[in-house]
This record gives C-alpha cells, sequence and structure tokens, in this order.
C-alpha cells in the first residue's frame, strides 16, 4: 500500500512536469528565436519588421485557428488551401458583380462554411477516414473555383477593398493582425470555455467514452469542419484583398503552415490534447522562422527544409513529452 | 516401479509451481497442472479462476513469476506464440484472428512459405498443393484458393486447427471453441477433436458447456481463485461435483450491504431482445440493488448496453416511473436519469488524457451552463465536491485521468454519473481491476446511493459480489432469465453460490 502511494506521488510529480513542460516549453523556444533573431539581425527589432512578421502570419494564423478545432476533434482538413482559392473567386465575382464588400465577404465565408460542413457530414455520418474525404473535396473546391472563374485571374482594382489586406489602423495595426486576434479570442472561448469545446476535446480524447457519455458526436465532429471552412473563407478575404486579385491558383499547400502550427502548438495528433494559446505561439514561430531566414539571406529552398525539419522536431518531441504507451 | 514410470512418460505437459500476479492481484497461486499424452482434458473453472492466464504462460503471451513447465518429459521456455507453435503447442483461440485477405492456403503456410529453390519468390503452385491434401484430409471440401474472409466463423476455426496440425503440433489448446459454433458445427468439431486424438494429438479443452464436456473430454482439471483444486477423470464426477469444485468458497462478509427500505417500481423491462440476448423481462424498484450474474458472453452486458441505447434492440419495451420510453442513444437515457457505467472503463469510461475535471463533468456540462458558457467556478466546486465525497485519491482535479490508480479511475467514472444524480444506475462489472480497499468502498456507495432512493442495477462475474450486495438475483443463462433468487433465500440458507452457478450453466 505505502510502495503504491509513493508511486503514485512521484507520478504526479512527472505529470506536472510534463504538463509544465507541455505548456510552456514551446514559449521558451520562441522566446530563444525572438532573442537570436534580435541579437544576429539588427533589423529584426523594427516595427516595421515586426508588424511586417505578424501580417504574414495573420493569414496562417487564421487557418490554424480552424484546423485546431479538426485536429483535436481527432481529424485532419487537406481542403483549407483550395478554399482559400474559392473564397477568391467568390469575392471577385461578386465584387465585380454588385460591387459591394460586406455581400462578397459574407458570400466567400459562407461558401467555405458550406464545404466544411459538406466534409464533415461525409466523414462523420458515413464514418470515412478525414485524410482521404478532404484530399479529394479539396479537387472538388478547386475545380469549383476554377469554373466559377473561368479558369482566369483578374485583378479588382478596388483599393477600398485592399485595405482589408494591406491597412492599418491608427496607421499602426494592420487590419489582418486585428482580424487574427479576434479569431483567436473567438476560438479561446469556444475550445475552452463553452460546452461545444469540452465534447471537441471529449470526442478527439476517446470517441467511445464520448458516446457513451451522451455527447453528440455527429455534430461535435461536423462543428470541427465547419469552423475550419469558416476560418478559410475568412483568410481567403485576407489573401484576396492583400493581393487585390481573384485568383482560382492561389493557397496551394497553405493546409501544411496551418498543420504545422497545431502540432509545434502542442495539438497531439492523436486528438483530444491542444490549447489556443500554444497554438498561437506555433503560429508565431512559424511567421519567425520565415522571416529569420529572410533577414538573415537564407533562400527559399532552405526555408522549406528548415520547416519540414521543424516539424518532425516538434511531432517527436509531442511524442516524448506524452509517451502515450 | 514400472507402472509409475509409464505413467511419468504419460504425461505430455507438466506444470509446476506456476505463479502470476498482475499489479497487486495474483492470478495463478503456486498452480500445478498435469495432461497425460492422446486425451481431451477439460480445464474448468469460473471467469477468473486463471484458467486462460495459465494458458497464456503456457503459450508464451505471459511469463510466469514462478514455476516449471514440462512439455514431452523436457524443460519448456517459449517467448511467445510463435516458439510455442515450434515447440508443438498450438492455442486456437475464442477470438479467431486471422488475416481476411489472404487465401486458405496463404493462411496455412504463413511464414512457411514454400519458393522456389534458393530465390525468394513464392511457389503458389506448391503451397496450394500441400493446402489441398491437408483439407482433403479433415474431409474438408474446400478450394485452398478461397478467401479467409469468405469463411463461417466454424470454416476459420477449422482452418486454425488443420494450421496447428500441419505445424506438427502435438499439444492443441481450445478456448471455449464451441462458443459461437452451432449444434451442427460443434458436431462437426467434436468429429475433428476424435480424429486429432487418434492421431496422437492431446487436446486441452476450456469450456463452460458442462454437457460438451462429458460428451468430448476424458479428464479435467478444476481451478478456483488462481489455484488448483482437483483433477481426475470424468468417469468418476457429476456436473454437480464439478460445479461445487468450482464454487467451493465461503462467501466473504465484506460486502456492506445495507438493508434499506425498497420502495415502488422505477423502471421496468419487458420482452427485451436483442444480439445476444431474447425475451428479458425484470423491473427494479426504488432503493433495490438487482444483480445480473450469468457467465461471460451471457448476455448480461449486452442487455444493459442497449437498455442504455449504445446497441439497437429489436423488440421490447423499456418503462421508466411507470411510462414507455424508447432510448436510441445515450445521450437520451442520460437525459431520461438513466446512467451507466461501461465494464470497459478504458474504451468507454474515460478520456485517459483529459483532466478529471473535464471527465467528470463531462455528461453534466447541461447543468452547468451560465448563458451560452461554461461556468467554470460552478464546475470547479462540484466536481470537487463530488470527488471528495467518493474520496478520489488525487493531487488535483486538474490532474490526467491516466496518472490514477484503476480503483480511482473507477471512483471518477463513478462520479461524473452519480453528479447527474441518475434515477437508475447500471452498473456493468463496478469492480472490475480495482484493489480491495476501493471495492469495498464502491460497495459501501452503492449502498449509500440505493438508501437514497436510486435503483441500481449490477452485473458481475464474482458471485460473491452479487451475492453480498444484491436484493434479488437475475441469472442469465445463453441470453436469457434462468431464473430468480431473492435476498432472503441467501440469507435463510435456501440458495447459494452453487444454486445459482448451477442456473448459470443452464441446470
Amino acid at each position: 500500500m505505502e510502495n503504491v502511494k509513493e508511486k503514485k506521488i512521484l507520478g504526479m510529480d512527472q505529470h506536472e512536469l510534463s504538463l509544465f513542460m507541455k505548456r510552456y516549453g514551446i514559449v521558451f523556444i520562441m522566446v530563444g528565436m525572438f532573442l537570436i533573431l534580435s541579437i544576429s539581425s539588427p533589423n529584426f527589432l523594427k516595427i516595421n519588421n515586426i508588424t511586417n512578421v505578424f501580417s504574414t502570419v495573420a493569414l496562417n494564423g487564421v487557418l490554424a485557428m480552424g484546423m485546431v478545432f479538426v485536429i483535436t476533434a481527432g481529424g485532419i482538413d487537406l481542403s483549407i488551401g483550395s478554399m482559400l482559392a474559392l473564397a477568391s473567386t467568390t469575392i471577385g465575382i461578386v465584387l465585380q458583380a454588385t460591387g459591394n464588400i460586406p455581400l462578397s465577404c459574407v458570400a466567400a465565408v459562407l461558401i467555405c462554411t458550406v464545404f466544411g460542413l459538406l466534409n464533415g457530414v461525409l466523414i462523420a455520418k458515413f464514418n470515412m477516414f478525414p485524410f482521404v474525404v478532404t484530399l479529394a473535396s479539396q479537387l472538388v473546391i478547386r475545380g469549383l473555383g476554377y469554373v466559377i472563374s473561368g479558369g482566369y485571374s483578374f485583378a479588382l482594382a478596388n483599393p477600398k477593398f485592399s485595405r482589408i489586406g494591406l491597412g492599418k489602423l491608427w496607421n499602426v495595426i494592420p487590419y489582418p493582425i486585428l482580424i487574427l486576434f479576434g479569431i483567436t479570442i473567438l476560438a479561446y472561448i469556444l475550445l475552452h470555455q463553452t460546452k461545444f469545446g469540452r465534447y471537441i476535446y471529449a470526442v478527439g480524447g476517446n470517441i467511445n467514452a464520448a458516446t457513451a457519455s451522451g455527447v453528440n458526436v455527429f455534430w461535435t465532429r461536423v462543428g470541427s469542419f465547419i469552423i475550419s471552412g469558416f476560418c478559410a473563407g475568412v483568410a481567403g478575404i485576407i489573401m484576396t484583398a492583400r493581393i487585390n486579385a481573384a485568383q482560382p491558383n492561389i493557397g496551394v499547400g497553405y493546409e501544411t503552415d496551418a498543420i504545422a502550427a497545431c502540432v509545434i502548438g502542442g495539438t497531439s495528433f492523436a486528438g483530444g490534447i491542444s490549447t489556443i494559446p500554444g497554438t498561437l505561439v506555433g503560429i508565431i514561430i512559424i511567421g519567425l522562422i520565415y522571416n529569420g531566414m529572410n533577414l538573415l539571406g537564407i533562400s527559399s529552398y532552405w526555408q522549406t527544409i528548415c520547416k519540414g525539419l521543424l516539424i518532425i522536431g516538434a511531432v517527436m518531441l509531442d511524442t516524448i513529452i506524452n509517451k502515450k504507451r | 516401479m514400472p507402472e509409475k514410470q509409464q505413467e511419468n512418460s504419460n504425461i505430455i505437459l507438466d506444470c509446476q509451481g506456476i505463479s502470476k500476479s498482475f499489479g497487486g492481484t495474483r492470478a495463478l497461486k503456486d498452480v500445478t497442472f498435469r495432461v497425460k499424452k492422446g486425451q481431451v482434458h477439460a480445464l474448468l473453472g469460473e471467469n477468473g479462476a486463471g484458467k486462460s492466464t495459465l494458458m497464456k504462460i503456457i503459450i508464451g503471451l505471459y511469463k510466469a513469476d514462478k514455476g516449471e513447465v514440462f512439455f514431452e518429459g523436457k524443460p519448456y521456455h517459449v517467448n511467445g506464440p510463435a516458439e510455442a507453435i515450434r515447440a508443438g503447442i498450438s492455442m486456437i483461440h475464442q477470438e479467431l484472428n486471422t488475416e481476411p485477405y489472404l487465401s486458405i492456403a496463404e493462411s496455412i503456410f504463413l511464414n512457411r512459405e514454400d519458393v522456389h529453390g534458393k530465390f525468394p519468390f513464392l511457389d503458389k503452385k506448391e503451397t496450394n498443393r500441400k493446402a489441398a491434401e491437408l483439407l482433403r484430409q479433415f474431409d474438408f471440401n474446400l478450394s485452398p484458393k478461397i478467401l479467409m474472409e469468405e469463411l463461417t466463423l466454424a470454416q476459420s476455426q477449422m482452418i486454425e486447427i488443420i494450421k496447428a496440425v500441419s505445424c506438427n503440433a502435438r499439444l492443441v489448446i481450445m478456448d471455449e471453441p464451441t462458443s459461437s459454433l452451432d449444434s451442427e458445427e460443434t458436431e462437426r468439431l467434436f468429429r475433428t477433436i476424435r480424429s486429432l486424438q487418434a492421431q496422437g494429438v492431446t487436446i486441452i479443452y476450456i469450456s463452460h458447456r458442462m454437457e460438451e464436456i462429458f460428451q468430448v473430454c476424458d479428464s479435467y482439471s478444476v481451478f478456483r481463485d488462481g489455484q488448483f483444486v482437483n483433477s481426475g477423470e470424468l468417469a468418476e464426477v457429476t456436473t454437480g461435483d464439478l460445479i461445487s469444485m468450482m464454487v467451493g468458497r465461503k462467501v466473504e462478509s465484506v460486502f456492506p450491504k445495507v438493508d434499506c427500505e425498497i420502495g415502488e417500481v422505477v423502471f421496468k423491462v419487458e420482452g427485451l431482445t436483442g444480439k445476444g440476448f431474447q425475451d428479458i423481462s425484470f423491473e427494479v424498484h426504488r432503493g433495490e440493488i438487482l444483480g445480473l450474474s450469468g457467465l461471460v458472453g451471457s448476455g448480461r452486458s449486452e442487455t444493459m448496453r442497449a437498455i442504455f441505447g449504445m446497441d439497437p434492440l429489436t423488440s421490447g419495451k423499456i418503462y421508466l416511473e411507470g411510462k414507455e420510453i424508447t432510448i436510441k442513444n445515450p445521450r437520451e437515457a442520460i437525459s431520461k436519469g438513466i446512467a451507466m457505467i461501461n465494464e470497459d472503463r478504458k474504451n468507454f469510461g474515460l478520456c485517459l488524457f483529459r483532466s478529471l475535471r473535464e471527465n467528470i463533468s463531462l455528461p453534466n456540462l447541461r447543468t452547468l451552463h451560465k448563458g451560452a458558457l461554461i461556468n467554470q467556478n460552478k464546475e470547479k466546486i462540484e466536481v470537487k465536491d463530488i470527488a471528495t465525497q467518493l474520496r478520489v485519491k488525487t493531487a488535483s482535479i486538474e490532474a490526467d485521468a491516466f496518472s490514477l490508480s484503476g480503483g480511482n479511475q473507477q471512483k471518477v467514472v463513478l462520479s461524473k454519473w452519480l453528479m447527474s444524480k441518475p434515477k437508475v444506475l447500471i452498473m456493468d462489472e463496478p469492480t472490475r481491476g480495482v484493489d480491495v480497499g476501493a471495492k469495498s468502498e464502491i460497495h459501501a456507495l452503492m449502498s449509500k446511493f440505493a438508501a437514497e432512493g436510486m435503483a441500481i442495477i449490477v452485473v458481475s462475474s464474482e458471485l460473491p459480489e452479487i451475492i453480498g450486495m444484491s436484493d434479488r438475483i437475475l441469472i442469465y443463462h445463453e441470453g436469457r432469465l434462468n431464473g430468480e433468487i431473492a435476498r432472503e433465500e441467501i440469507l435463510n440458507g435456501s440458495a447459494d453460490q452453487e444454486t445459482i452457478l448451477a442456473k448459470e450453466f443452464g441446470e
């Protein structure tokens, strides 16, 4: 009996240590990167560069905030890259036809959300693998982008609309950062403070136990994909405004960065483990990698390699810390 | 002297002084087990008597803590089933693990494939030819090219047996081989067993079905609570003898059932039929603990799962407080005031890598709301309350469920359901894998909640638990109810464990 007790206390210590590492380990890495970059590159800490880091981060950030719901619920969404393209062409069409900016934004978000819903229903209703379903639906979605735009890219020539992507509040804070900020707060409340968020964790953590506890597993899974679609729509608005053009060929590979941000931020691929603050840190780390390597004059080819290695490192860290079996 | 020698050389498997513990529980205590060459030897015992543990030691899935095994007179050590097969021992498991997309021939010769000379290319013709020969030998009219997935369970079982024989097995262990066979298939299996016996193969036959044991076996060994009880020739004993050997222990007084007032009927089912159970009717009263007893697979858990909406019912009616209700999924069951503790804690009870707080509040979130958000203060207070009440030993309610011992995990599962204050609480194996201390605490809690007016249904494979805790006991036999025993009958001595076990075996 005594023996058992001792073991348990030790177990708790280990648990607390791993909890601490899981919560704050990644923050140390981010701070370390900040320090290294400020020392090695004199331009890094300039206001211009910092706002630049964050506005490039905003797009990926919004995508990652949607992705984290899907991965936490035990899924994956590979279709968000092509949703960016569909959102872009939708905005182009609606804006050209009506000139109404809010209407075009709503249309873009709506169409992406609907595709999120379709992804979710296919996966949860027919119990198909999320990987396969979204791998296929990404083709459908991108194809649809080409169909409605006739395959052409066209400039929007709407300076008011492009302000969403390029404008700044009080000439300091870029609007995309504000959007990321808003989405992050919403995501935080939804995941950490509502019943729905708790169900997301339960479904990803143990789908059988969730069912047996009366969780509506179907709508929880569908909900995660709806959120991912919604976020892809919002990100699509930012992207279209930044390039000020409707293009059906944009967004290729963006799901990779979003997944990477989640994983670096401590989201477990097995499902059931993640935090919104962690994901935000993951997003910033990816932004720092790009920016740092740009400042240090490293070619984009090497940047791609480094990002890949970093994801592998983060996943390895995740399995070592969690050591599930 | 020569007689003694002959007896020794007659023994094919000799296990001496085998002990095995898992964590704190002793599964086997100094067990001796001998099987004579060429016999069909029945291994008997209640659920949890240690039969499977010993067999798993023999085929190398577990390592014994103590003891020696001799096979064909030589010391025998194996690390895993593959080595056991090479040594001459094969086991036919109750749940067959076959590769569905291999052909019969590929399956029989898996890992021993024929190749063309020295080259690593498969010689499928040769493999098929050899398989066809084996099939003919066993009067089995199937092409060796048929895929395993197309076979019935009985057929795949036969293939497993053929495979064992083709590996030159001298000892074949069969664990509940007839549990999913119909009577014709069973008859066929018995013919095969007899022909194996004629070829000199020894068989260890594990089964709960007494009539079969007397039909096909020559000798027996009985285990109880991880210990060897007796062995001998079946010709010298009766079913009754075997059952009293299996039970043989006194009811310990560790079950603190407190008698309380039993009120009106709260929950009633009529003619429930589903997969694994037929025509089940019973009622539970306020303050009553109803015990469901039966062998593993007799339909107890299946009935409970169906009532809780986890599996479909094909027919039958459910009444709660006099009103007929339908339950399509656990969500509906919970919202109507029915809670269920699943027998499989890891898969259906807990999200192991989430905190106690989240686990306990999961089915109760609808009562913890403040507008759209969870009222986190209220949540913390209520979770802490119930966890303290049930004496869950943990440093904090934020600890992962994973970090707790089995007994404490079970208390967390109890907490989550008791927090919802159900009218009917179904407990399927509530003390499985729980240490003795936590076990009696859980029993005390059951009494307490019954006294507060809950109706409790307990499913347990432990007869002393069922007898000690229940106001009434219903006994399952092969999917149907086979008798009812009231607490008074136990108390006045007109019914005991033997009565129950006999009913479980269909007497």
